[in-house]
């Protein structure tokens, strides 16, 4: 779904239509950002598991790759967490001066997933 | 075309099967409610609004309605177990008065965002403290910015049509806004006057069967309602939540002509009585407008140039309609029935407000009368026009009524 241009384009009711959560920029709301370090994760995978937004992303063989930034609201459970400090929180001011996708200007579901 | 409708009203009118019964505004509210059938009636009882959920239980109880009659615990859940059946796709109505509407008030602005058709017997009553039972609109006017149609009824009859005919307005594709029908806390709520109803089969085909939009029962086209909204569409589905409120005055048009055609009786949003070559005019609502109306007749014989302005819709306000009932008038006296403590009383500032635009100006004496009950008598009515014509204003409102010692 494209964002409306016009309160005209709104759905009525307050609505949202099904499965329309995939669409919303949670990340937006995040002001410390998870930093996975992949030389310390040893994949255990208790990240993954307490992840209230589902943005611990992992390949096919069931390793943490990477934190889906356009989810992750910042809490921190995940540094909590792990057992072999693999993810540090940063301020998002650290990473104002980047060029590629995230933060506040994450791009598409999943087009930048961070580390 | 408009000869054509007429006739067609007169005919349609005289063929619709109906009967008249001695009751009261409650008891009207109640029996529309049994002809209606809604899905779901959620309510918990509240003088002087109390026999109409009462009387609606026992028609649960005897069978006479397919209803869902929840009972619940306070008037706040009252009306969230109706918002939650209104968007599940049912038809619903409740009833309330005074502190159990300023219960309500939180869920007032939801079911109106959710576009809830909801239906509401709303027997206007003094808002506590002190306690009072007895009737005046400081219980509705609060809700007068929460997004829901305001209709203040005269009498009974014009309860039981109103009913009937905002099932039809709140439920339309392009209203869907939920309607409060308000009527007099006991002056119009319990005092038994002939009402002229129709037959159940009349009502049912009135009415018809609800079209919800947006039904959360349907799995089949999941929605989720009132999902949290930052501010970067807020501010956009308010304006567009508006807009049903914005095509009220069209469709309450179209669906009184249609009632019209089954009773015979029709109510513009204003009634204007004696008010086209008028030079005075009282501006007032609800029950209070007959005793204005009689005073108007006994002027009129006198030779006095007198006219009554009933605003029977209040939200949305019909803000031309009032501008053009009162263009040119030598004097007007808008008579409030609640007070906006520290402002302008709710239908003065409409009224001030819509006449703003004209090029000559109108003035408007501001009133307050019948808080808790207080009873409004027609030489009250008489003192007001007599000020009128002796062009005595003051910026201030002035109050009805009110011991006021030596002044």
């Amino acid at each position: 779904m494209s964002k409306p241009k016009s309160w005209r384009d709104i759905p009525p009711a307050t609505i949202a239509w099904g499965a329309t959560a995939r669409e919303v920029e949670t990340g937006l709301w995040r002001s410390m950002r998870p930093v996975l370090d992949r030389k310390k994760c040893v994949s255990c995978l208790k990240c993954w598991l307490q992840c209230p937004d589902a943005s611990i992303l992992t390949d096919e063989d069931g390793k943490v790759t990477a934190v889906n930034l356009f989810f992750c609201k910042g809490c921190g459970i995940c540094a909590e967490v792990c057992p072999v400090k693999a993810i540090s929180m940063h301020p998002e001011s650290d990473f104002a001066n980047d060029t590629e996708k995230h933060g506040e200007n994450p791009g598409n579901v999943g087009e930048y997933i961070g580390s | 075309m408009a000869k054509t409708l007429e006739m067609l009203v007169n005919t349609l009118a005289r063929n619709v099967e109906k009967h008249k019964e001695m009751t009261s505004g409650n008891l009207a509210f109640a029996e529309a409610m049994r002809q209606i059938n809604p899905d779901v009636v959620a309510a918990y009882p509240i003088t002087p609004s109390t026999e109409i959920p009462m009387r609606f239980a026992e028609f649960v109880a005897d069978g006479q309605v397919d209803t869902e009659y929840v009972a619940v615990e306070s008037e706040h859940s009252a009306i969230t177990a109706c918002v939650g059946a209104s968007v599940s796709g049912g038809r619903v109505m409740t009833a309330s008065s005074a502190n159990g509407v300023g219960l309500m008030h939180e869920v007032f602005p939801i079911a109106a965002a959710f576009r809830a058709p909801i239906v509401f017997g709303l027997v206007n009553r003094s808002l506590g403290a002190p306690v009072n039972i007895h009737c005046d609109h400081s219980d509705s006017m609060p809700e007068r910015d929460s997004g829901w149609v305001q209709i203040y009824c005269e009498d009974a009859q014009e309860v039981y049509d109103t009913a009937l005919l905002s099932v039809r307005l709140a439920e339309h594709k392009d209203v869907l806004t939920p309607v409060f029908v308000c009527q007099d806390g006991f002056i119009t709520s319990h005092c038994y006057e002939a009402v002229e109803m129709l037959s159940d089969e009349a009502v049912k085909e009135f009415v018809g069967e609800r079209t919800p939009h947006y039904p959360l029962l349907d799995v089949d086209n999941p929605v989720s309602y009132g999902s949290f909204v930052m501010s970067e569409h807020y501010f956009e589905i308010k304006r567009n939540q508006m807009e049903g409120m914005f095509n009220v005055p069209r469709v309450y048009d179209e669906v009184s002509k249609e009632l019209a055609a089954y009773t015979g009786r029709e109510y513009p949003m204003l009634d204007c009585y004696r008010t086209e070559d008028a030079e005075y005019v009282v501006v007032i609502m609800s029950s209070a407008a007959g005793v204005v109306k009689d005073v108007v007749d006994d002027l009129r014989n006198r030779g006095i140039k007198a006219g009554c302005l009933r605003v029977r819709m209040f939200r949305p306000f019909p803000r031309e309609a009032v501008k053009d009932a009162l263009a040119g008038k030598k004097g007007v006296a808008v008579l409030d029935r609640s007070a906006s403590i520290g402002g302008t009383a709710p239908i003065a500032s409409e009224v001030k407000s819509a006449l703003y635009d004209l090029s000559e100006k109108v003035p408007v004496q501001e009133y307050i009368f019948g808080l808790g009950g207080r009873d409004f008598f027609p030489k009250d009515a008489e003192m007001v026009f007599e000020m009128l014509e002796e062009n005595d204003y003051t910026s201030d409102a002035r109050f009805i009524g009110l011991l006021e010692g030596d002044k």
